[in-house]
Parts: structure tokens; sequence; C-alpha cells
């Protein structure tokens, strides 16, 4: 006999448990705060005063600081959304659920942000503040793909079939990823690319890449403390019957 | 630093309007992510406690 055994850490199975999530949400919350504060405050500073002006560019390039972080957190934030709407699939998991449903309107404002600033970075650099540009383009359809996600969890009443059409949909809109990270390689482009990969040291100073650094992960910082925000209102109004979401509403 | 004077940093060598755009956006979408969740957390816990009221009074 095979004895069966549990292949998965512990702290996976307690994730299942809503009220242990909404504790150790607020426990972690205080940390990041305080982290994504002093990351994009002292990346902001460095970014708009200390940075050298690039030499082609001029000032404009200091756009960067804001493009590129939210540009990353919007891609980072929907596999996140995919990864956890597929959990909630496969294993029944309602945090997981909960989590793709918080990811959702933070990523949407991400990619949002990236395509304005990039827009706006447009203008000056390539004197159009918008092209049919594949990298532009499949950004947009990452926004779209967000929406959708969106308006489907409002649309359905059922909260676990609204978490399972919109664990589809972030599942299906999952090839959209690689699209836009290899379409600067992929297609002709405007877009230059990636400022920042694994192997290789950034093409850019020191002065001018650490404060990007700080930025992303200030972004990631803040997002995680977005995140928690929205998961825990979603705890409670979702575990609201719950005895211990009373005794929580009573104490307060 | 890589400005001489104020007037300089707000300037920004002529793209002042396209920096301080973008800032502003990124400062707005920022707060935006904050207080939303913030808000909607207040409201959701008057509107649970006035629930838990209601069925409190009347059992």
């Amino acid at each position: 006999m095979v004895e069966k055994k549990k292949w998965l850490p512990r702290w996976f199975y307690q994730l299942a448990s809503p009220r242990w999530c909404y504790q150790i949400c607020g426990k972690l919350l205080p940390g990041f705060a305080v982290a994504a504060l002093i990351l994009l405050l002292g990346g902001i500073v460095w970014a708009l005063l200390f940075a050298p002006a690039d030499y082609q560019q001029g000032n404009s390039f200091r756009i960067i600081y804001l493009h590129v972080p939210s540009a990353i957190l919007a891609q980072s934030c929907y596999m996140m959304m995919a990864v956890a709407g597929a959990i909630g699939l496969i294993w029944k998991m309602k945090v997981a659920d909960m989590v793709a449903k918080s990811c959702a309107p933070i990523g949407a404002t991400m990619a949002v942000l990236a395509l304005l600033t990039g827009a706006i970075w447009g203008k000056p650099t390539w004197g159009s503040w918008w092209v049919w540009d594949a990298r532009l383009t499949s950004m947009l359809i990452l926004l779209f793909l967000y929406l959708g996600v969106m308006a489907l969890n409002s649309a359905i009443e059922s909260e676990s079939t609204a978490a399972q059409a919109s664990a589809v949909l972030s599942l299906v809109g999952l090839v959209n990823i690689p699209i836009i990270k290899y379409s600067v390689d992929w297609w002709n482009t405007l877009h230059q690319p990636a400022t920042f990969t694994l192997t290789e040291r950034p093409a850019m100073p020191a002065e001018m890449w650490v404060p990007l650094l700080m930025m992303v992960v200030g972004f990631y910082c803040f997002f995680a403390v977005s995140l928690m925000l929205r998961l825990r209102n979603e705890i409670l109004r979702r575990e609201r019957r719950a005895g211990w979401v009373r005794d929580l509403l009573l104490s307060k | 630093m890589s400005f001489n004077s104020f007037t300089e940093f707000l300037s920004m060598g002529g793209h002042g309007l396209y920096v301080w755009l973008s800032y502003a956006l990124g400062l707005a979408v920022i707060l935006l992510n904050l207080v939303a969740p913030l808000m909607e957390r207040s409201r959701l816990v008057a509107q649970l406690k006035r629930r838990l009221q209601r069925e409190n009074q009347s059992p």
C-alpha cells in the first residue's frame, strides 16, 4: 500500500481558510504599506530630481519610471489572476476565487496607467499619441480582458458561477501575455525592447536603473497592499454569516 | 541634482507638460487603488453591523 501523502505545503491548505487568510493579510499589510511608501517616495524623488536626463529624449524619459513599473505590474497581476482562477477551478478554493476577483480592478487601472503614460511619452518621442503597433495593441487587449473579467464578475449573480466564468476567460486570455512580451521581437515596432532582462546588465547607467528598480519593487509592494485590502473586504462580504465575522463586527 | 533652478525643474527642458501629466496620473491611480478599498471597507462594515443589529433585535 502506498501511503497517501500531502504533496503541497501546509500553508497552501491554510490559505483555503478565509479566516486564516484574513488574519495573515492583516498582519502583512503594515509592512508592505511602509515598504511601498518608502520605495515609491524614494524612487519618485530620485527619478525626478537626481536621475540624469537622457541624451536623446531629454527629460521626457522620466516617464519611464511610471510606464515600465505599471506595464510590468499589469502583466504580473494578470498572471496572478489567471493562476488564482485556475486554483479556484481545480481545487474549488473560495479564497483563490476572491484573489482572482480582487486582482482584476487593480490590473485594469495599471493597464490604463501604462497605456496613458505610454501615449503621453509617445507624443514628444514618436510625434504621435497612439500608433497601431503590436506592443500597444496587445496591451490594449490586456485592458479589454481585465474589463471583460470585471464585467463577468458583476454580471453573474451566483458567486461560484461568476468565479468559474471569469477564471475561464482569464485562462484563455493568458495567451496574450507572451504576445505582449515578444511583440517587440516578433514584429517591426516603434516600441523599444525590454529595459530589464534577467540575464543581462541594463544598458543604462546605474543612476538611471536603480530608481527604476526601486519603482518596480515599490509598485509590487503597493499592489500587495491594494490586493490585501480588497481581499479582506471580499472575505468579510462573503463570510458575513460566519461566526468569526460576527464576533469581529461586534468587537468593533 | 540634474536641475539648476526650480523653474528649470518645472519646465523639464520643454517637456514639463508630459512629465507632470504622467506623474499626476500615476499618483491618482495609486491613490485611487488605496482609497477605494478603504472606503468600501468602512461602508461594508457599517452595513454588516446594521444587519447584525437588526437580526439581534428581532429573534
